[in-house]
């Protein structure tokens, strides 16, 4: 179970990271989306891993329980990267239609002069 | 006690309202916009107020007590960057309504307090997930703002951040999942109590988590090697966003103050100076990196995004001390910067209106040449630590209490010479734009074949009293900062004895339960 978890939260963040490297839009949301998914399982592993039990503290003593705290985390981080997502779709859908290519790097970027206006 | 609660809470319903109600008309929605932010100043003075007496206030959401429930700590750190956030956040709104700045794209104003609402959150909350809640809101409106416009360049370079910010975000989450696997909490109160006696084999993964975060925070701080986006981003976005940007970095040297001070600081075994010994050299390149970029760009805001980069780095050595007299230093530096920055910005925006071209290159003067060449001399002195302004003062209280044998000769030499390359690199920019600007060979086949055509296609409105007013506000700001530097001072000491008595911060939070 640990080893399954551990594994698969490396191999989600190994791919969103090389993803995100390749620096073409498209390549770059998905790797972010897998680094969002990475992060989400890690979050609830932070919790200590328990499988078949509730998420409430028990009246009775000694009945184990899993830790609530992470899940309201992970559902807020859930939350929170669904909109970023989005907003990163639509303006990698506008920059992408504006400059006619999807790199997310701007070349000559910052200290450049006229080279902006060059390619306009 | 609920006005604690009110810099939030006022721009989070402002700005639905200004999107929904009032997207179609402009005038009412600065109006709203104006109002709400002017009423921002006014109870992040009263807030401020509140504060002196040394007091620290809990804001308890839902009344849940703290360690479960989330919180909003008041104490004069963040009364102080809230006021800070709400004077300046005025200023920019003058200046984009004065402009027009706000009507080339939509939503700008409920973009704006949304921004607003996500800054003062991320000052007040005492929680460090909420924390991570509150970048997200300052986050996701600073994107709309950043391309606010639109614009083939700008659009590019708005990607880029949101790409940045976001793999930003989730090593934010990645720390928070490390820090609440190893301690249990995510208050910040109840997490500095715990890490006094962390276990020891936990306390390798601590520190793992507060290097985590550091990165996080000196993503948003722009601090090397995580420096790289903000030239880009400042020098693209529309020049009241910059500005406004100004106070954005300062979260980050906030949140280090305040997280990597308190939770990870001096005196805590697990992580004992371990912040002080990355922060430290980073700041330096940091220092480096802003000189060099202000003395080699070649357009006006890339130099002005440089030298906020070198302030950062100005900024973060005297943090990097992690003692109350560096922390007040640095604090006076903080706010120096913060109008420093966002005076260069916002003249850098009436001057490249006129001229039409943002390049450093020689073109003829365009009107009211002797007014903009004034404030630019005095905003760049201020930015580069020439005596009259609060820049000098700020880098003079940094070195003071840097006379560490192991700190004084990087932290000293580094920022003197960082400072005469940013003064060459603004000497050089304002002789160009500003001195030189008769352009001899582009002046003279102009006259020559349409003398009076001239004119007609050029001939920029000059700047009234409203579009000079926010520039001169700045200036006044830093020109007083520099008058009434001892009573600031005063209060920045106090202030920083306060964030370093942690019993007290965590008898506040937790009350009696927490503090044995």
């Amino acid at each position: 179970m640990e080893l399954l978890v551990a594994s698969s939260v490396g191999v989600l963040t190994a791919s969103g990271v090389y993803l995100l490297l390749r620096l073409r839009a498209f390549p770059v949301i998905l790797g972010l989306a897998l680094l969002s998914y990475a992060v989400n399982v890690f979050l609830f592993s932070s919790g200590r891993l328990a499988i078949n039990l509730p998420p409430i503290l028990s009246k009775y003593e000694g009945a184990a329980y899993t830790d609530p705290l992470p899940q309201a985390l992970v559902l807020t981080a859930i939350v929170i990267s669904f909109g970023m997502t989005a907003v990163l779709v639509l303006v990698a859908l506008a920059a992408y239609l504006e400059r006619g290519n999807d790199r997310v790097n701007i070349d000559g970027e910052g200290a450049d002069p006229g080279d902006g206006e060059a390619r306009l | 006690m609920h006005w604690i609660i009110a810099p939030v809470l006022l721009p989070a319903l402002l700005a639905p309202m200004i999107g929904f109600v009032m997207r179609h008309d402009i005038v009412l929605a600065r109006a709203a916009s104006f109002a709400g932010t002017a009423c921002l100043v006014g109870i992040s003075a009263l807030l401020l107020s509140m504060t002196l007496g040394g007091e620290t206030f809990v804001y308890r959401l839902g009344d849940w007590q703290p360690p479960f429930g989330i919180v909003l700590v008041l104490d004069r750190l963040s009364a102080l960057m809230v006021l800070l956030t709400s004077v300046l956040a005025l200023i920019v709104l003058w200046h984009a309504a004065a402009t027009g700045w706000d009507s080339r794209g939509r939503h700008f104003h409920a973009l704006f307090q949304f921004q607003l609402m996500g800054v003062a959150g991320a000052f007040l909350t005492g929680d460090v997930f909420n924390l991570f809640v509150f970048f997200e809101v300052l986050l996701i409106a600073s994107y709309g703002l950043m391309i606010h416009g639109g614009g083939q360049q700008r659009l590019g370079a708005g990607l880029q951040y949101i790409v940045i910010n976001l793999a930003g975000s989730t090593l934010f989450l990645f720390a928070l999942g490390v820090l609440y696997a190893t301690t249990g909490t995510l208050n910040l109160a109840d997490l500095t109590l715990r890490m006094q006696d962390i276990p020891v084999e936990d306390a390798a993964l601590v520190r793992v988590a507060a290097m985590l975060l550091m990165i996080v925070f000196a993503v948003k701080a722009a601090l090397f090697p995580v420096q790289f986006w903000l030239p880009g981003t400042y020098a693209n976005a529309p020049a009241p966003v910059a500005a406004l940007f100004a106070i954005m970095t300062k979260v980050g040297a906030y949140a280090i103050i305040r997280v990597h001070g308190s939770a990870f600081g001096p005196g805590i075994e697990a992580t004992d100076g371990q912040s002080a010994a990355w922060l430290f050299p980073a700041a330096i390149v940091t220092i480096a990196i802003g000189a060099v970029g202000v003395l080699g760009a070649r357009r006006l805001l890339p130099l002005i995004s440089f030298s906020v980069v070198g302030s950062m780095g100005t900024l973060l050595i005297a943090v990097a001390a992690f003692t109350p007299e560096a922390t007040t230093a640095g604090l006076y530096y903080l706010l120096h910067s913060t109008f420093a920055a966002a005076a260069l910005f916002l003249l850098a925006d009436l001057v490249l209106a006129r001229r039409g071209s943002e390049a450093l290159s020689l073109l003829p003067a365009t009107v009211q040449n002797g007014l903009f060449a004034a404030l630019f001399f005095a905003a760049a002195i201020g930015m580069a630590g020439m005596p009259p302004l609060s820049g000098f003062l700020g880098k003079l209280f940094v070195f003071g209490p840097l006379r560490d044998p192991g700190m004084i000769i990087w932290a000293w030499s580094s920022v003197l010479i960082g400072s005469l390359l940013t003064i060459v690199g603004f000497a050089r920019a304002g002789s160009i734009l500003f001195w030189k600007s008769t352009a001899p060979e582009a002046g003279a086949p102009r006259t020559v074949q349409e003398p009076e055509g001239r004119a007609e296609p050029e001939a920029p409105a000059r700047a009234g009293v409203a579009q000079l007013v926010p520039t001169f506000a700045t200036l006044a700001i830093l020109a007083s900062l520099a008058v009434f530097a001892g009573p600031v001072v005063d209060f920045l000491e106090a202030t920083s004895l306060q964030l370093y008595d942690r019993s007290n911060y965590i008898e506040a939070v937790l009350g009696q339960s927490g503090g044995n």
